[in-house]
């Protein structure tokens, strides 16, 4: 029997194939979603460039077949900014994880959110530092088990949504792993928001999160994010809670305002023309 | 980039002109063809941030002031990728913070240009203050082996020359290039002369030589160990990791064998290539007996000292390194065997001295240390020139 193409193949490098992720892991489902919705904007490949940091989903910029970059921890979005900056007309695509882009990361996050840089960001939020074996981070939930929580954690965690939109993104939503269609078209939104644009993904992390917290497959903890899930668009994002009995989901930002982008295209012409 | 078509006459500011060495430098870097900056405010840096601010949207480039120096750092290298000529300025506090993402830019064989007017240090130290304490930094800073290359001015004139020299090396070797000035050339005026536009040398990086395709290897050298650069958006589709990678680009974290490759072509692209990047300054060391070695700002006191020593009929002359990274570890070996001693000023607790020592072998180097507000005094260098005359 002839093998049939993945619809999807000519996103991703082939010799990069197999990656390096778990079984279960949600990295794959994001990554099939970014693809569709590239497919579904039929984006010219050659002007796109997907810049991640380190961790699990870091990898995923070397999976992608675009010009892509793998920054140093925490570093994508100050990256992406040197790059769409020098050429505007590239769609700058940010992928990274909870702990490269809010603990390491998260100055890079408020000040480009605040700018209102041109890229859209999109953060695979596992709760937990994979890559290093499961130490907790700055989006794990109180009371959690980590290698670094054997009593349980004790810290607050960000509540992300609610972060962008303080810090003036454009466009923020929040999907679970089992919301790809949904999540599908708020990347395809982010990639033509005119603007800094958020979409925080709960992925499970069955290997490391999930078995150190009583769900150690894939589908327990999909399963927790169907029994929790209620999606609530536009819902104040500061309620918008993760608890293990609620996972508020939606689009909670979708507003206009000039993107960084715009003014200093304006700002250029302005000081072109006087001198 | 958005072109903007601007008269060339608008670009480099041709003629004689008087300015500050920081603004000779940001006046340097446009001139050369950087088009993007992006930095944080820091004495006694911070000039050239507001000279780039002012006339970088002129001429069609874009200055970001970015939260700190480590997104300052990350920021350029993206520019650089995308194929504009970048930059960024600091001073010893930023450097520090730079040094994450200057390994990043080694790694990924970035041209770009780190500028560090140093004052005193360590940590916050003396920012209004001058400092030669960060060559050793420059050199080793970021963790990993590697080879950079540096730069010491000592006057505006060569804030210009050799900021404009420092893009032409990044761009010829894709390696970081530091300008290690100091406060005291930084905030000092003088005249400097801007060459006219069509005298000023510029390099441009290698391009590839071969069409977008499954197997392009964006780090696959040519003879000279430096691979051509591709830019984003021209259609490779191309990868780039601070992980150790094949020519692919590729991951290659567990392999003896790329890490070898890949890290000792980063060092052999410029240890090879010693001869055609080191350049220093002799000054009367045709007949000395005795030798100072001094850079940046401590060699003008030094030349100083070396005239007046001169005039009272000592045999005295100066080798001043332009080039400090890769060390001229040759040309001080060569003068070494013909003086009786090495007379070293430096504004730090002894840097470039251990370089030296380690060069002259058994001929003796007198080591001058000035910490604080005052550079050398003329006199204090030629009293150790007389010492060794006596």
């Amino acid at each position: 029997m002839e093998e049939l193409p993945h619809p999807y193949e000519k996103f991703l490098r082939k010799d990069r194939i197999p990656h390096i992720w778990c079984e279960g892991c949600g990295n794959g489902i994001i990554l099939n979603c970014f693809a569709r919705a590239l497919d579904e904007l039929s984006v010219d490949l050659n002007k796109v460039v997907v810049v991640s940091g380190i961790g699990c989903i870091g990898r995923v910029s070397g999976y992608t077949n675009t010009d892509s970059f793998h920054t140093t921890h925490g570093r994508p979005i100050a990256f992406a900014t040197g790059v769409k900056l020098a050429n505007p007309e590239l769609k700058v695509v940010v992928i990274s994880g909870d702990g490269d882009l809010f603990a390491i990361g998260g100055n890079h996050f408020i000040h480009a959110a605040r700018r209102n840089l041109d890229i859209p960001v999109i953060c695979a939020n596992n709760f937990i530092y994979g890559m290093t074996g499961g130490q907790s981070g700055s989006t794990t939930p109180l009371d959690t088990w980590t290698t670094t929580t054997p009593y349980g954690n004790i810290e607050q965690a960000f509540n992300l949504v609610h972060l962008a939109a303080a810090c003036g993104a454009v466009y923020a939503a929040r999907w679970t792993t089992l919301h790809t269609c949904w999540l599908t078209e708020s990347i395809k939104k982010a990639l033509q928001k005119e603007g800094f644009s958020f979409i925080e993904v709960v992925s499970q992390c069955p290997e490391i999160f999930g078995r150190y917290n009583k769900m150690e497959t894939s589908l327990k903890m999909m399963q927790w994010f169907k029994d929790a899930s209620e999606v609530q668009h536009f819902s104040d994002p500061a309620k918008a809670e993760i608890t293990p009995h609620h996972i508020v989901v939606g689009e909670f930002v979708d507003i206009e305002k000039p993107s960084y982008g715009r003014l200093l295209r304006e700002m250029k012409a302005r000081v072109v023309e006087k001198k | 980039m958005t072109t903007i078509s601007v008269e060339k006459s608008r670009v480099v500011r041709s003629g004689r002109r008087f300015m500050s060495g920081d603004i000779a430098c940001a006046e340097g870097a446009l001139a050369v063809g950087c088009r993007f900056f992006a930095g944080y405010p820091i004495t006694p840096a911070t000039e050239i941030a507001e000279h780039m601010a002012r006339r970088l949207p002129e001429i069609g480039g874009v200055y970001i002031q970015m939260e700190d120096e480590i997104a300052s750092m990350a920021a350029v290298i993206g520019a650089s990728y995308a194929g504009v000529k970048a930059m960024t300025a600091t001073s010893g506090p930023g450097f520090s913070l730079m040094m994450e993402n200057i390994g990043l830019a080694l790694m990924t064989e970035t041209p770009c240009v780190i500028v560090n007017v140093m004052r005193g240090g360590p940590s916050t130290g003396q920012p209004t203050m001058p400092g030669q304490q960060d060559v050793m930094q420059a050199r080793w800073g970021s963790h990993g082996d590697y080879e950079i290359i540096a730069l010491a001015p000592s006057s505006v004139q060569e804030m210009f020359d050799l900021t404009v020299e420092a893009f032409n090396l990044a761009e010829t070797y894709r390696v970081p290039v530091f300008v290690l000035a100091d406060e005291i050339v930084g905030h000092m005026w003088e005249r400097v002369t801007i060459p006219e536009t069509e005298s000023i040398k510029i390099v441009n990086r290698k391009k590839p030589r071969v069409p977008p395709s499954n197997e392009f290897a964006p780090f696959k050298p040519d003879q000279d160990l430096v691979p051509p650069m591709a830019v984003f958006g021209d259609g490779y589709r191309f990868h780039a990791t601070g992980l150790t990678h094949d020519e692919r680009g590729y991951p290659r974290t567990e392999s003896a064998g790329a890490q070898t490759r890949l890290v000792q072509r980063l060092c052999n692209k410029i240890r090879k290539n010693v001869e055609k990047i080191i350049r220093v300054e002799n000054i009367m060391l045709e007949d000395a007996e005795v030798a100072v070695v001094a850079y940046g700002i401590a060699a003008r006191a030094a030349l100083s000292a070396v005239r007046k020593a001169r005039a009272t009929g000592i045999k005295a002359g100066l080798l001043r390194p332009v080039t400090l990274w890769p060390f001229p570890e040759e040309q001080v070996a060569q003068v070494a065997r013909r003086v009786k001693a090495i007379v070293v000023p430096e504004m730090n607790c002894g840097q470039i001295v251990r370089e030296v020592e380690r060069a002259a072998k058994e001929t003796s180097v007198i080591f001058l240390s000035k910490l604080g507000e005052e550079p050398h005094k003329p006199d204090e260098i030629l009293d150790a020139i007389r010492g060794v005359e006596k």
